[in-house]
Order: C-alpha cells, then sequence, then structure tokens
C-alpha cells in the first residue's frame, strides 16, 4: 500500500518535470511539422504537440464557423422560440413568454460567466466540472485543446451559452400563462446548478460520466451530439414536473385558449428551422466533414417529420394544419439532434418518420388522455421526442457517419450502444424529474408559483410587465 | 317607410349591393356583424385542443326606404344573397316613423325614395 503511493508520487512528480521541460524547450518545427500543423486545421485534427507551432492563435475558418453558429444557436431563443411559442399563447400573455426569454437569456449569460461555463467545461469530476474558469478566467482568444483545438476558447465559451439559454427557455412553454415572472426565473436560475451544468458536464465535460465518444473512462458510453439529453430531454421532462406542479391554466378545457396569431408562431418555427443548423452542424465545433454531415441529416428529419406530422393530421382529422407542420419540423429538429453527427441520411429519413408519428400522438393522444396542462406541448415535442431522438441514436449511429466512433466506442457502436443510451435516459430522467419536484417546491414555498385568479384572467402581460403586446386603435 | 335589416353571408355582399341599386335603392348602410343561428359554428383544432367557435362572421344591411320599394327589395336580396345552405341569413322589416335629411332638414319619404 505504501509503496503504491511513493511510486504515485513519483510517477506525477516525473511527469509535472516532463511537461515543464517540454513547455521551455518547445523546439522550433521543421517545414514537416508546420505542414503537418496546417494539415491539422484543414482537416480539423489535434494540433500537433511538441513543437511551437506557427499558427499560434485558432484557425479562422473553424473560428468563423463556431461564431456564425453561435448566432444561430441564440437566434433560436430570441426571437424563434419567443415567436414560436408567443404565437400559441393567448393575446394578453404574449409579451410574458417574450420577457421570459429574454429574462432568461440575460439570467443565464451572468451565471454561464460566473461560474456556469467552469462547472460544465473546467476539468472536475464525472459529475461536476471543476472552478479553474470561474467568471472566464483565462477564456481568451486562444484555444482549448480538451474540447477545439481549432477554435477561440471564448468562442467555444458561448457557443456553449446559447444552449445553455435555450434549454430552461424551452420548459416555460409548459407553464404559458400561469406562472409569477419571478417563480420562473428563481425556478431557471436554481435549475441551471441542480440539473444543467450537471448533466452537460456529464455528457459534453471531457471526463463526463456519460462522454462515451471522448472520455475513454466514460462509465456510460452514450453519445449524444448536439443535446438530446442535454438540452431535449433535461428541458422536456423538467416541464412535464412543472406544469402538474404549477396546475393547470384557469379555464382549461372550458374556455377558448387558441393560439393568438399562428402566423407568429410560423415565423418561429422558420427561425427555429435556421438557427437549429448552427445548433447541430455547429456541434462539430469545425468547419469539417461531420458538421457538413449534421447540416445534411438535419434539414432532411425536419422536412420527413413536418410532410408526417401533417400527413397524420391529414389522414386522422381530415385536414393538415399550419401548426401541425410546424409541431412536425420541431419534433423532427429535436429527435435528430443527438443523432446528427453519428447517422447517414437515411438514418435522418428514419427519425423524421418516427418523429413526425410519435411526438404527434403524445400531443394529440396521450396529453388529453391524461389531462395535464403542457400548455404549448414542451413534454410532447422535446421530452417525448428528445428520449425518442436518444435511443434512436443508439440503433443508427454507424462509424460510416462519424469516424470519432472507431476509437474509444469501437466495440459498443453497432451492438451495444442503445443499452449505453437507456442508461444515459435514466440518468436524465432522475436528474430532471427529482431535481425539477425539489426546485418547484422551494420555489413554491418562496415566492409562490402563480398569479392570482384575478390577475390570471386579466393576463400576464399587464400584471407582470405594465405594457400590451397589442394596441389596436 | 320602412327599414330592412337583412343579414347575409359575406361573400354575398357585392351581389347583394349591386341587385338592391339596380331595383332602385339608393342608399344603404353595412356592419360587420358576428352571430349565430342554426348554422352553428365551427372547430378549431390546435395539435391536442378542440375549440368551437360559435359566433361566425355575418354582414348586415340597413336599408330605409318607402313601402312601395320594400317588396321589390325583399325580393331582390332573397334572389341573390340565397345559396339553399343553412346560414344564409334573416330578413326583417321594421316599421319607420320619421327620416329626416340633415343637410336640408326635409322630411319624410322622399328622404329615403
Amino acid at each position: 500500500m505504501k509503496l503504491r503511493t511513493h511510486i504515485r508520487v513519483l510517477v506525477a512528480l516525473l511527469l509535472t518535470t516532463g511537461v515543464a521541460l517540454t513547455a521551455e524547450t518547445l523546439k522550433e518545427p521543421t517545414i514537416e511539422e508546420r505542414l503537418a500543423d496546417i494539415e491539422a486545421y484543414v482537416n480539423n485534427a489535434p494540433r500537433t504537440s511538441g513543437v511551437a507551432s506557427k499558427v499560434a492563435n485558432p484557425g479562422p475558418g473553424h473560428n468563423a464557423w463556431l461564431m456564425t453558429s453561435s448566432v444561430l444557436v441564440l437566434f433560436m431563443t430570441l426571437p424563434g422560440l419567443a415567436l414560436f411559442y408567443g404565437g400559441l399563447v393567448r393575446r394578453k400573455n404574449v409579451l410574458s413568454v417574450l420577457a421570459q426569454c429574454l429574462g432568461i437569456a440575460g439570467l443565464v449569460t451572468i451565471l454561464w460567466w460566473a461560474v456556469g461555463y467552469s462547472l460544465v467545461f473546467a476539468p472536475g469530476t464525472p459529475i461536476f466540472g471543476g472552478l479553474r474558469f470561474t467568471f472566464l478566467r483565462g477564456v481568451d482568444g486562444n484555444p482549448n485543446a480538451d474540447y477545439a483545438g481549432w477554435v477561440s476558447h471564448s468562442v467555444f465559451a458561448m457557443f456553449q451559452m446559447m444552449f445553455a439559454i435555450i434549454t430552461p427557455a424551452l420548459i416555460i412553454g409548459a407553464i404559458a400563462e400561469r406562472m409569477k415572472y419571478s417563480a420562473v426565473l428563481l425556478f431557471v436560475a436554481v435549475w441551471m446548478f441542480v440539473v444543467y451544468f450537471p448533466l452537460a458536464h456529464m455528457v459534453w465535460g471531457a471526463d463526463g460520466l456519460m462522454n462515451g465518444v471522448w472520455n475513454a473512462n466514460a462509465k456510460i458510453k452514450a453519445i449524444d451530439f448536439a443535446g438530446g439529453t442535454v438540452v431535449h430531454m433535461s428541458s422536456g421532462w423538467s416541464a412535464l414536473i412543472l406544469c402538474l406542479m404549477v396546475g393547470k391554466r384557469l379555464g382549461f378545457g372550458k374556455t377558448i385558449m387558441a393560439p393568438h396569431s399562428m402566423v407568429l408562431c410560423m415565423v418561429g418555427t422558420a427561425m427555429l428551422w435556421v438557427g437549429w443548423y448552427g445548433f447541430n452542424a455547429g456541434s462539430a465545433l469545425g468547419a469539417d466533414g461531420i458538421a457538413a454531415n449534421a447540416f445534411m441529416t438535419t434539414t432532411l428529419a425536419a422536412a420527413v417529420a413536418a410532410v408526417t406530422w401533417a400527413g397524420a393530421e391529414w389522414i386522422f382529422r381530415g385536414k393538415p394544419s399550419v401548426l401541425g407542420l410546424c409541431s412536425g419540423v420541431v419534433a423532427g429538429l429535436v429527435v435528430v439532434t443527438p443523432a446528427c453527427g453519428f447517422i447517414t441520411a437515411t438514418g435522418a429519413v428514419i427519425i423524421g418518420l418516427l418523429a413526425g408519428f410519435i411526438p404527434f400522438l403524445a400531443c394529440v393522444k396521450l396529453k388529453p388522455l391524461l389531462g395535464y396542462d403542457d400548455a404549448l406541448d414542451t413534454f410532447g415535442v422535446h421530452g417525448v421526442g428528445g428520449t425518442l431522438g436518444a435511443l434512436l441514436t443508439g440503433f443508427l449511429a454507424t462509424q460510416n457517419a462519424n469516424p470519432n466512433l472507431a476509437t474509444n466506442l469501437k466495440d459498443v457502436v453497432g451492438r451495444t450502444l442503445w443499452l449505453h443510451q437507456l442508461a444515459a435516459i435514466g440518468v436524465t430522467l432522475v436528474l430532471a424529474i427529482v431535481g425539477t419536484a425539489l426546485i418547484a417546491l422551494g420555489v413554491k414555498l418562496l415566492v409562490g408559483l402563480r398569479p392570482t385568479a384575478e390577475e390570471e384572467t386579466v393576463g400576464l402581460d399587464l400584471v407582470y410587465h405594465g405594457e400590451q403586446g397589442y394596441i389596436l386603435e | 317607410m320602412k327599414k330592412i335589416e337583412a343579414i347575409i353571408k359575406p361573400f354575398k355582399l357585392e351581389e347583394v349591393k349591386d341587385a338592391l341599386a339596380e331595383v332602385g335603392i339608393q342608399g344603404m348602410t353595412i356592419t360587420e356583424v358576428e352571430g349565430f343561428g342554426r348554422q352553428k359554428g365551427h372547430t378549431e383544432i390546435y395539435r391536442g385542443s378542440e375549440y368551437t367557435q360559435n359566433l361566425l362572421p355575418k354582414i348586415k344591411i340597413e336599408v330605409v326606404l318607402p313601402d312601395e320599394l320594400v317588396e321589390a327589395a325583399v325580393d331582390t336580396i332573397i334572389k341573390t344573397a340565397r345559396t339553399g345552405k343553412i346560414g344564409d341569413g334573416k330578413i326583417f322589416v321594421l316599421p319607420v316613423e320619421e327620416a329626416i335629411r340633415i343637410r336640408t332638414g326635409e322630411r319624410g319619404a322622399r328622404v329615403v325614395g
């Protein structure tokens, strides 16, 4: 026992000296090595180690794509999701949805700067990241080779932040029109620490518990390209629990709660689809062939799911609706999210078909059957769709689409990957459900979850924001 | 003098208006209204939620005219506004006590004739 400790200390010492030595004596690169460095950039491969790179900064192409992708993912929330959801509520509550999306964008950005980014992407334990990057210390224009060797660390941090913004914003769809603004913000602030930061670290952190692609020591060898578990399952299942705890809208099932503007809803949907290219193809963390494949699979899944959902409506209910087409687009994008960088075109079409049909059943059959008031179908689309996507990824992922699956996962992909995906689904479910239930209980005790009946009848726009969405003279 | 109030389907307005002008009606008042009768509303479906809209949009035409024009006007409206389906609307005929042209102060049936 004692001997082993001695050896460990000795090895550690040797390693540190070794690292210190190389840092001091990085040799001048040969022409061959310089060429290899440039080739690594062009191929979005790891940088050549052990030599002083003549490309001190990020690779401009990959950096440009990640900045573009970051903007696209922000565009998904502001104004994409805000309009998609905003159009679906009644006129008196449209601003409350916009205020929630904007408020969450501000709040999460501050949390991300303070400690959120570090808790997800600084080296730590398999469950939590460390504190090295609190207040974004040392996060600058130089790349962080742990994640993306050719992208600025600052750009990587901002790209990932956009995911942290849209995830809690998705939840508000389920509790739309009936939750206090203060309660929404307090819930989201705590939820980020309890659910999002640990989950994102487990799935995407280099030392994360469920990062099957990059962490050779991952206990659960699951894969999630752009956030099926982290973004859609976590928000969708949390949304279900939160809407059960908040309760139904006043007059649910009795009064008309039809969308006040299907036009805004469609505009928002189109923005979500456009933005999703940043979300999915951007998750390759470079402008490479994997990004290109994700770009294609994303398109196919969205289109097939839109046609499937609207087709199901046409067959079962007589008319294909605009909301059906919009829902299909979003469902297709949700389900393909975890898979997009790991599957072929055929896989994407299979995903599109199932994404158009299973979330359709969840929204149109399951919800009325069970009677919960998931106002804008966050659970039906993101919870059910995210879970479906995580599972399908286990069956459809292939090394032909992504050579990174051939290293740590070569014995898993195409065999037992789906079991690892099931395990990741289980962890996500427990975290989202238990976390949300406890936080919602705390928020209820602290500030209360709901407006009074009178306030809810008047509408949240006037009550919480002192404004009206439309002044029609 | 009589007042005719006709509730008709909105898409029939142009036809009815032109036909009334042809039989010598010089003016009318048009209002967009909502209501219901035997024709119940329509159903809207948003994902899992179904809503029945009871109130349907209609057009109300109001015309005040001398007694001798009433039958011709009513016949014209029936002929032009009819589709033969439920929801074609109704015509009401009401007595009118007086009519006054504001510009001149004239009174009586010649104001509307």
